[in-house]
């Protein structure tokens, strides 16, 4: 019945791109949660009132997030082509996209764990202070368990994003369901296998969302 | 044990300045309970957070056990601290550990090892009553359970002085009166000072040894908690007192006995401590030609002994009555005649 349905889907490809986008979320998302954890930390921290208030440094931080967030995936790919080929040294593959994807990202995600650091408890913070917490035990004791969930919740959202910026990257060669859709299906013709890929893509995200709400909640105490 | 000079602290924002601390001086005993109290904006938070330095002074110093607070290192000042413990309105415990995890959290900051926390944290919640509670987490717990957590974790380190910011606050009248007795046990027990800010005389009367009137970031009028019940001196510590006396509530029903009879006075009689229990009035009626007419009357139990309100009318000659007022006046109990009603 398959083939009925979906005569040009060769599995083995549709597995392979499948492995390629898994790929490129997995690693993207581990990039974005640290960098984007590290920016959103410095933001916080920088502001006023706060552990290590600095007008330059939150400034400095906060526009380089705008700007970031302000470009549209498909055209930070293009402009990171230097960057890339230093880095990676190839433009084409998974491996070639993760760049971008994580510089895509994690501005993002920054703004989503500021906002999670903002709504911790001030007064929690504060105990801490009273008990003679140093500034790390502060960060690692008390902001990220008790921004958790939404730490988890917010990074949940980005790697959806991300999932559909992987398929953006295939349409410029980057390999994965995107990459197939496009090359295999649309300039083929061959729309069968644009909706298989994109079943494809769907299922991912909703496992992603599902892991994503289930550790969000089991880990939320409140 | 707790020496405060000139204590100040001044906000500046762009368009005004606000003196939230204004030259506060005072001494704290070693193993007293010192109660600060205050209405809301007078500044009693601002001071209490002055003394751990979660809020920077602009002027004065503080002096706890020969070490100048005001002066310390930031890293000093953090070791200084762990053996200051402080509880608050809203508890503050970390929703994400457990009970026994929140109690442990400043000996992990103090470094302690996990063996001697285990032992340490099974003690204090042995001794705030949480047996078998280790394991819950805080959204799990009532106010009054929460709070002891946060006595708890404020005692782990063996502090020298412990700050209560409003720490009844929150709570009903039954939950505080819990924990103000657990205060006090622990006061007596571990011979701890306690420095508490709160806006209820109440919390005063039942728990303080001496107690500090503050108003618009000055200390007003500070003393024995008995002096200062029985003889407020400034605006606010008699409003204050007012407020806890049920009796000054209903003064308005005395305008009926008062006349400008000059053979019938009603007068106000304070008995403190040890007086509170003679039988005064008796012995008036016996010795002087007059009536006694009993009007309404109050006792309040403090921690530094009783002290008792009574309302009565005499009748009789005027010469008779001037002379028993005397003769109260001589035994040691307060008169007050009372010829007009707010």
């Amino acid at each position: 019945m398959l083939s009925e349905w979906f005569p040009n889907v060769v599995m083995e490809d549709m597995w392979d791109a499948t492995y390629e986008t898994l790929y490129m979320t997995v690693i993207s998302v581990i990039g974005t949660l640290i960098l984007g954890i590290l920016l959103g930390l410095l933001l916080f921290l920088s502001e006023r009132g706060n552990l290590w208030q600095n007008r330059l440094i939150n400034s400095v931080t906060a526009s380089a997030v705008n700007i970031f967030r302000a470009i549209p995936f498909i055209i930070l790919i293009l402009l990171l082509f230097p960057l890339t080929d230093f880095l990676v040294g190839t433009l084409r593959g998974p491996k070639a996209a993760l760049p971008a994807l994580i510089l895509g990202a994690a501005p993002f995600y920054a703004r989503l764990v500021e906002i999670a650091f903002k709504e911790v408890d001030k007064g929690v913070i504060e105990a801490a202070k009273t008990m003679g917490a140093k500034t790390h035990t502060i960060i690692f004791k008390v902001l990220l368990p008790e921004s958790m969930p939404a730490l988890i919740s917010g990074i949940t959202v980005t790697a959806i994003n991300l999932v559909s910026f992987t398929a953006m990257a295939g349409i410029i060669g980057a390999g994965g369901l995107g990459d197939l859709a496009y090359l295999k299906g649309f300039q083929r013709r061959d729309y069968d296998v644009v909706v298989a890929s994109t079943i494809f893509i769907v299922i991912i995200v909703f496992i992603f969302q599902f892991i994503g709400d289930y550790l969000s909640k089991k880990l939320d105490k409140r | 044990m707790i020496s405060i000079q000139g204590l100040s602290k001044l906000y500046k924002t762009k368009h005004q300045n606000v003196q939230a601390v204004d030259d506060v001086s005072l001494n704290i005993e070693q193993g007293e309970i010192f109660g600060v109290i205050g209405y809301s904006g007078a500044g009693k938070s601002t001071f209490i957070r002055l003394i751990n330095r979660l809020e920077e002074p602009t002027g004065g110093h503080i002096n706890i056990q020969g070490t100048d607070i005001t002066n310390l290192p930031i890293n000093q000042l953090r070791k200084r601290r762990q053996k200051m413990g402080m509880i608050f309105q809203h508890f503050n415990l970390l929703w994400s550990r457990t009970v026994f995890d929140n109690i442990a959290f400043p000996l992990e900051i103090a470094g302690i090892s996990k063996s001697e926390r285990q032992e340490k944290v099974q003690e204090l919640i042995d001794l705030v009553g949480l047996k078998g509670r280790e394991k819950s987490y805080p959204s799990e717990l009532s106010g009054g359970q929460k709070q002891r957590v946060g006595i708890a974790r404020a005692l782990a380190n063996d502090p020298d002085v412990l700050l209560c910011d409003e720490a009844t606050s929150a709570l009903d009248p039954e939950t505080t009166d819990d924990i103000l007795d657990l205060l006090v046990s622990i006061n007596e027990k571990l011979n701890l000072t306690i420095i508490m800010i709160t806006h209820e005389m109440h919390v005063i009367q039942k728990v303080c040894h001496r107690v500090a009137v503050m108003d618009q970031g000055k200390v007003v009028e500070h003393g024995d908690v008995l002096d200062v019940f029985v003889k407020p001196q400034s605006k606010t510590a008699k409003r204050f007192v007012q407020q806890l006396n049920p009796l000054e509530h209903k003064q308005d029903s005395l305008k009926r006995f008062i006349t400008e009879d000059e053979s019938t006075e009603v007068i106000k009689l304070h008995f403190i401590g040890n007086d509170a229990k003679r039988a005064l009035i008796s012995e008036v009626v016996k010795t002087f030609d007059v009536e006694v007419n009993i009007l309404q009357g109050s006792i309040s139990p403090t921690q530094e002994g009783a002290y008792g309100t009574l309302y009565v009318e005499l009748n009789g000659n005027e010469s008779v009555i001037a002379e028993t007022l005397k003769f109260i006046e001589a035994s040691g109990v307060e008169v007050e005649v009372i010829r007009d009603v707010k």
